[in-house]
């Protein structure tokens, strides 16, 4: 029953005795030669991975900057020595790629939306020990986490439903996260109860307590996992290849993969029609693939840690 | 003795503490008074019907002869037929091979480098930096993966790209390294640590977090050196840690990740490239056989199903925490 993350204890024990220390227990611990030597040789090193995370990225931003002839016979900058915006040019002037990109913010929008309320509907009332039937839901779901029909059950389904080159295709399949209808259950029933009672003593709605007392209380861990959702449909490739045939509909990823892999081989015959475009296109689009992810990046990083680990308390 | 309940439940205070148990109703009664509570639960009980016990339902077409205009009901049953098929298939073996390959790959290499980078990381005193370093490795793994292929194939293009220049330096030939088999499975696995071991780090990091210092404390007064101590200290208190997360592995040992395998795949590499996944989505979805492909995909989540119970009733079995 308890999700996986249980087994980590959030609050650290440690730390009050570790205050409590001598500091020069903490001094004779580290400052040996060797400690030291390690010491160095271990910042160098992280600094490298954290160097390498990004360094594809940033090639990729200079090449985006690039003329066509510098990509080509330049292997490795991370500044561009013509810098010019021709590639951001040239995909700006292309109907797919903009009816793509605008595609992807709506559908990443109202996704995010469905996701959310749903998720917070359905986690409430799950939080009430005593729902009549919550046993019997919570091992659905936790069922659901551990077993799936599979990708072609699913794909009739889908198609039963007569969502194939809908829109809906990419967001009600995956509409509610089971892990994460988990961790916020979780949350909202470590909420104090007295609030919720005392609301409902001066006659409000179980609706209302919702929106009025348990989804402020929640806020920082609803954005996140908001985020989280966003992200998620952002980056998605699967619900589209799947779903959606007509390719006056695609969606970002889709795009982006046909215009990078147009030059290498291919098993899959998309973009076969349209010659192979030129690298400085490539470097741009994933470029714009990739922005909005970096830009909620902070927002996500400033809670993920603590959204993640918040469910642990229970299980 | 409602009364008394009541009273006592107005006379403890108890901030934080978990609801505390209330008079149970019973029945009907219950669902009376819970009534809203559960119309507001119907959209997400009709989202589970719908996309998560239908398709279970429609699983079924594994042992039938599923023809789309007769629909499930109306296909005829024809039992074991598409596993046997499966199973005697010389897809087969190359598929479980192909994934079993990657999925080892992924466990004893990327796996312990995750921990690796977080042992290290535990070891930065200086704050800012460990941050820093935490904040820019965890960035790839919100990419996608068709950020990341694609990536991977402006650093790999054929004698352009950086990674492939200095490759086709040491070798002195020009290799097109995203065609080439012998060159699948190291991009792979390439790829999964670039994306996944900084993310990977967190949740070690939180167990680091929790061990007791006292015990670093006594183990320097007892003359411990650093390696000592991780050894003998750090890596037993996260010893839980590390075997939920190889129960967790394990049970997705078949699922090697659609959406990377099938972008990374080409007409060239097949041989090494296709795993359960993709295999299923070829077989299915571009060639129509859904029976088929269906009794595969149900193949693969049962063995799933198997290898997570087995790993955790293994992990009890050796006086481990295990996560059911």
């Amino acid at each position: 029953m308890a999700a996986p993350l249980t087994t980590v204890p959030t609050v650290p024990p440690g730390r009050a005795s570790r205050r409590a220390s001598r500091p020069s227990t903490q001094h004779q611990r580290f400052n040996t030669r060797a400690g030291r030597a390690f010491d160095v040789v271990n910042v160098v090193l992280l600094v490298a991975v954290g160097l390498l995370a990004l360094l594809p990225f940033l090639y990729v931003l200079a090449g985006s900057f690039a003329t066509e002839l510098e990509i080509t016979t330049r292997p490795f900058f991370l500044w561009p020595r013509d810098f010019t915006t021709d590639s951001y040019a040239s995909i700006l002037s292309s109907d797919a790629f903009v009816r793509a990109f605008v595609t992807t913010v709506v559908v990443t929008l109202v996704g995010t939306l469905v996701q959310l309320a749903l998720t917070a509907l359905m986690a409430y009332p799950l939080s009430k020990v005593d729902l009549p039937g919550r046993r019997t839901i919570m091992t659905v779901v936790v069922f659901t986490m551990v077993f799936s029909a599979g990708m072609i059950p699913t794909f009739l389904v889908v198609k039963q439903l007569g969502l194939l080159d809908s829109y809906w295709a990419l967001i009600l399949p995956m509409a509610i996260n089971p892990f994460s209808l988990i961790i916020i259950k979780n949350f909202f029933q470590q909420l104090p109860q007295e609030l919720e009672e005392s609301a409902k003593i001066d006659g409000a709605h179980e609706l209302q307590i919702l929106r009025h007392v348990v989804i402020p209380l929640s806020k920082p861990v609803l954005a996140t996992f908001a985020l989280f959702y966003a992200v998620g449909i952002w980056n998605d490739y699967m619900s589209p290849l799947l779903y959606l045939n007509d390719q006056d509909m695609w969606t970002l990823q889709m795009f982006l993969r046909q215009v990078t892999a147009s030059a290498s081989l291919s098993a899959q015959d998309m973009g076969a029609e349209l010659p192979p475009p030129a690298q400085g296109i490539k470097f741009a689009v994933v470029i714009v693939a990739t922005i909005p992810v970096l830009l909620a990046y902070p927002f996500l990083q400033k809670h993920f840690a603590k959204g993640m680990l918040i469910g642990s308390v229970k299980g | 003795m409602t009364a008394v309940v009541d009273v006592e439940q107005a006379g403890t205070p108890a901030p934080a503490a978990p609801p505390a148990p209330r008079r149970p109703h019973r029945g009907w009664a219950r669902v009376v008074r819970y009534r809203w509570l559960l119309v507001m639960m119907l959209p997400g009980i009709l989202y589970f019907l719908l996309f998560r016990i239908w398709p279970m339902w429609g699983a079924q077409i594994a042992f039938k002869n599923y023809v789309p205009f007769l629909g499930i009901q109306g296909s005829e049953w024809v039992g074991w037929h598409h596993f046997q098929e499966f199973f005697s298939n010389p897809d087969f073996p190359r598929l479980l091979g192909n994934t079993l390959i990657l999925a080892a790959l992924s466990l004893f290499v990327a796996f312990p480098l995750t921990i690796v980078l977080a042992l290290l990381l535990n070891e930065v005193r200086l704050s800012v930096l460990k941050r820093t370093v935490q904040t820019l490795v965890y960035i790839p793994h919100f990419l996608s993966w068709t950020v990341v292929v694609s990536l991977t194939a402006l650093l790999f293009a054929i004698g352009t790209g950086p990674l492939s220049s200095f490759l086709d330096g040491l070798t002195g030939t020009e290799t097109n390294y995203l065609a080439d088999p012998d060159w699948f499975r190291p991009l792979i696995l390439l790829q999964t640590i670039w994306k996944s071991t900084g993310w990977g780090t967190i949740i070690f990091l939180a167990a680091l977090a929790s061990v007791d210092q006292e015990q670093y404390e006594a183990a320097v007064i007892d003359g411990a050196g650093r390696w000592q101590r991780t050894w003998h200290i750090t890596l037993p208190a996260i010893r839980p840690t590390i075997i939920v997360m190889l129960i967790l592995q394990t049970g997705e040992i078949l699922n090697t990740g659609f959406e990377q395998i099938y972008l990374m795949s080409n007409a060239l590499n097949r041989t090494v490239a296709d795993v359960f996944d993709t295999y299923v989505y070829f077989t299915g979805i571009q060639q129509g056989a859904y029976s088929y492909s269906t009794a595969v995909g149900l193949s693969k989540a049962i063995v799933g199903l198997v290898l997570i119970f087995g790993t955790n009733w293994l992990a009890k079995r050796f006086n481990q925490q295990g996560i059911f």
